[in-house]
C-alpha cells in the first residue's frame, strides 16, 4: 500500500503586518490552493485548520472558521494545535484521512494575525503554566531561548556573530526573490552587525519578526490526482510528528529546565535529530537524497543548528557547510530557498504549510528566480513548543 | 514573599532551589514534580522535596534588551535596566536550570563551563503595593 498522498495544490496570503483578520489570510490561501488544484470547494470532503491563538477561542475555531469563511458545505471539520508545528499537525491529520480511505480531497488551511513585538502567553494568572511562569519569573522571552542557543553553539562548536550573520544574508536574498514574503530587501553582513542587540550575542536581524500570513494546501490521494489528470503530482512521502524522549537535556521552550538525567542516560540522539530520521527512515530516503531542505530559521543560529540535526553535515560543521556555499542557491543542499523565516517572519499556524508550498513550487519547476535545478526531493522541519516534532518529506 | 510557592528555601549561604526526587528511580524534577515520576520507564515512587545543589556550571547565557512583555512586571515609568539569564548544569542532578544573573552581573562577566551559585534574589517591587516584595532564585559567578 502506497503511503504517498498528493499535493494538488498550493496557495499562500503574502506575509506582512495587515492589520486585518486571520480568517481572510486564509481564505485567501485556501481560495488559491483550489484554484491551483482545479478542485470546487464543494466537493472538498474534509477540511483540516492549524489553529491560531489569537482567534477568541483558542485552539477551537480554525477548521471550521475557514468552513465557514469560505462557505458552508458539510465537510468534515478538524482541527489541531501544536504551536509552530500545528501545520504538520494538519498535514498529519489530512494524509491519514486520505489514506484511510475516509476522505479523497482535503484542505488544510493555516494563518495568524500576529502580535506587535515579542509572543507571550495569553492573558489571565497561570502559576501551573510552564510557559506563563517562564514569562512571570524570568522574562524569558522566545529570543531569549534563540540567545542562550547561539552562545552555547559559539562555545562548542566556534560559531561566531559573522557566521550567523551570513545566514541572514543567505536568506534576506532569497526571499527578495519572493513575492509573498514581507522583507524584500538583500541585507549585508554590516546591516546585521549595526542592528540592536536583542539578546546576546543575536541582534535584531538574527532574530524573526511576528508576522501575519496564511497558506493552505489541497491534498488528494494519488489516484484522484491521476483521475485529475495530473500524472506526476508532487508527494509528501512521510510526516515526522514525534516527541522528545525522556529524558530531555536540551533546554527547550517553555521550560525553566531540563529533564534530570540521573537515573536515565539520554539517547544520543537529540530530539531535534529524532524529528528528521523519523521523517527520512519512514520516507525510505536520507540527506544524501535531498534536493533542497526549508528549515526553521527562528534565529539565524537555529537554522546552522538545524543543518547538523538534518544529517547536512556532521555535528559542529554547520558554520562550515553554509560558508562554503553548500546551503546557497547552487550550492549542493539550497536551505531556506523561500527566504525562510528571516523572510517571511512567523504566522505560527500558518509557517510549516507555507514550508511545503515553497518544496511544492521547487518540485514543480515553478519557482522561478528561486527555482533549484531539477529538484527532486525536500524536507521541511521545525520543532513546535511544549515538544511538537514536525518534519515532511515532499518527493516527486 | 516568595514569587512562586515551594520551588526554593533558606537564607544567604543556605538558599537552595527544591526539586522533588522519585524514591523508585531517583529522576530528580525542577520545577518539583508532586503528582508522579515523569520516567516512563518508571512505575513510580514517593516523590520528596530535595533541595538541588548550591554550585553549578553555565551551559550558555544571555540577556534581555528589551522590556519584556507581561506577565513579567516591570515599572514602565522607568527605563528598562536589562538582566541577565543564565542557564546552569547542576553535575549530580544531571540537570540544566535557567535563572536570573544577580543585579549587576552581565554577559561579559561570564563564560560557558564557569561555576556559579545560586542566591536569593528579588523579582520586583511591585509599584501597586510597595510593601510586597516577591523574591526568587539568582544565578551569580562563585566567589
Amino acid at each position: 500500500m502506497t503511503t504517498d498522498v498528493a499535493v494538488l495544490g498550493v496557495g499562500m496570503h503574502p506575509w506582512g503586518k495587515w492589520g486585518r483578520s486571520f480568517v481572510e489570510y486564509g481564505t485567501v490561501a485556501a481560495r488559491a490552493a483550489l484554484t491551483d488544484a482545479g478542485v470546487d470547494w464543494r466537493d472538498v470532503g474534509s477540511i483540516v485548520g492549524a489553529d491560531t491563538v489569537r482567534g477568541g477561542y483558542p485552539g477551537y475555531v480554525a477548521g471550521a472558521t475557514f468552513a465557514r469563511a469560505l462557505g458552508r458545505q458539510g465537510a468534515r471539520v478538524t482541527s489541531v494545535y501544536a504551536a509552530c508545528a500545528s501545520g504538520a499537525q494538519a498535514v498529519a491529520a489530512a494524509r491519514a484521512q486520505i489514506l484511510a480511505g475516509l476522505a479523497e480531497v482535503v484542505l488544510v488551511v493555516g494563518a495568524d494575525a500576529a502580535p506587535k513585538g515579542f509572543f507571550r502567553p495569553a492573558g489571565g494568572d497561570r502559576p501551573d503554566d510552564p510557559d506563563w511562569l517562564r514569562f512571570r519569573l524570568l522574562g524569558a522571552t522566545n529570543p531569549a531561548y534563540f540567545g542562550l542557543y547561539a552562545r552555547r553553539r559559539m562555545a562548542v562548536h566556534g560559531d561566531t556573530p559573522e557566521d550567523f550573520a551570513r545566514v541572514k544574508v543567505k536568506n534576506a536574498a532569497l526571499g527578495a526573490l519572493n513575492p509573498y514574503a514581507r522583507y524584500r530587501n538583500r541585507i549585508t553582513s554590516e546591516e546585521v552587525a549595526a542592528s540592536a542587540v536583542v539578546a546576546d550575542p543575536l541582534r535584531l536581524l538574527d532574530i524573526c519578526a511576528t508576522s501575519d500570513g496564511g497558506a493552505a494546501l489541497v491534498l488528494s490521494s494519488i489516484a484522484f490526482a491521476q483521475r485529475q489528470g495530473v500524472a506526476r503530482p508532487v508527494r509528501i512521502r512521510s510526516v515526522s510528528t514525534v516527541s522528545p524522549r525522556f529524558p530531555n537535556t536540551e533546554l527547550d521552550m517553555p521550560d525553566i529546565a531540563t529533564d534530570s538525567a540521573v537515573a536515565v542516560e539520554p539517547a544520543t540522539e537529540a530530539f531535534r535529530a529524532s524529528i528528521a530520521r523519523t521523517a527520512y527512515e519512514e520516507a525510505g530516503l536520507g540527506p544524501e537524497d535531498l534536493s533542497l531542505a526549508e528549515v526553521y530559521d527562528l534565529s539565524t543560529a537555529m537554522e546552522l543548528q538545524w543543518y547538523e540535526d538534518l544529517g547536512l553535515c556532521a555535528d559542529g560543521e554547520a558554520a562550515k557547510l553554509l560558508r562554503e556555499g553548500a546551503t546557497a542557491p547552487g550550492g549542493r543542499i539550497p536551505v531556506n530557498t523561500s527566504g525562510g523565516l528571516a523572510s517571511f517572519g512567523e504566522a505560527v499556524p500558518a509557517q510549516a504549510i507555507a514550508q511545503l508550498c515553497e518544496l511544492t513550487w521547487q518540485l514543480r519547476g515553478a519557482a522561478g528566480e528561486r527555482q533549484v535545478t531539477g529538484a527532486r526531493a525536500g524536507i521541511t522541519a521545525n520543532q513546535g513548543l511544549f515538544g511538537h516534532g514536525s518534519a515532511v518529506v515532499v518527493v516527486r | 514573599m516568595p514569587a512562586v510557592a515551594g520551588w526554593f528555601t533558606g537564607e544567604e549561604d543556605g538558599f537552595r532551589l527544591l526539586g522533588t526526587r522519585c524514591q523508585a528511580c531517583a529522576s530528580v524534577f525542577f520545577p518539583r514534580e508532586d503528582d508522579h515520576c515523569r520516567n516512563p520507564h518508571c512505575a513510580g515512587g514517593v516523590l520528596e522535596e530535595v533541595p538541588l545543589s548550591r554550585y553549578g556550571r553555565v551551559w550558555s547565557y544571555t540577556d534581555s534588551r528589551y522590556r519584556p512583555p507581561s506577565p513579567y512586571v516591570s515599572n514602565p515609568d522607568l527605563p528598562w535596566v536589562p538582566y541577565t539569564l543564565i542557564a546552569v548544569e547542576l553535575e549530580a542532578e544531571r540537570i540544566v536550570v535557567l535563572g536570573q544573573a544577580a543585579p549587576g552581573v552581565t554577559t561579559a562577566d561570564l563564560a560557558v563551563g564557569m561555576e556559579v551559585e545560586v542566591i536569593p534574589g528579588v523579582l520586583q517591587k511591585d509599584p501597586e503595593a510597595a510593601l510586597t516584595t516577591l523574591t526568587t532564585w539568582n544565578w551569580r559567578p562563585r566567589r
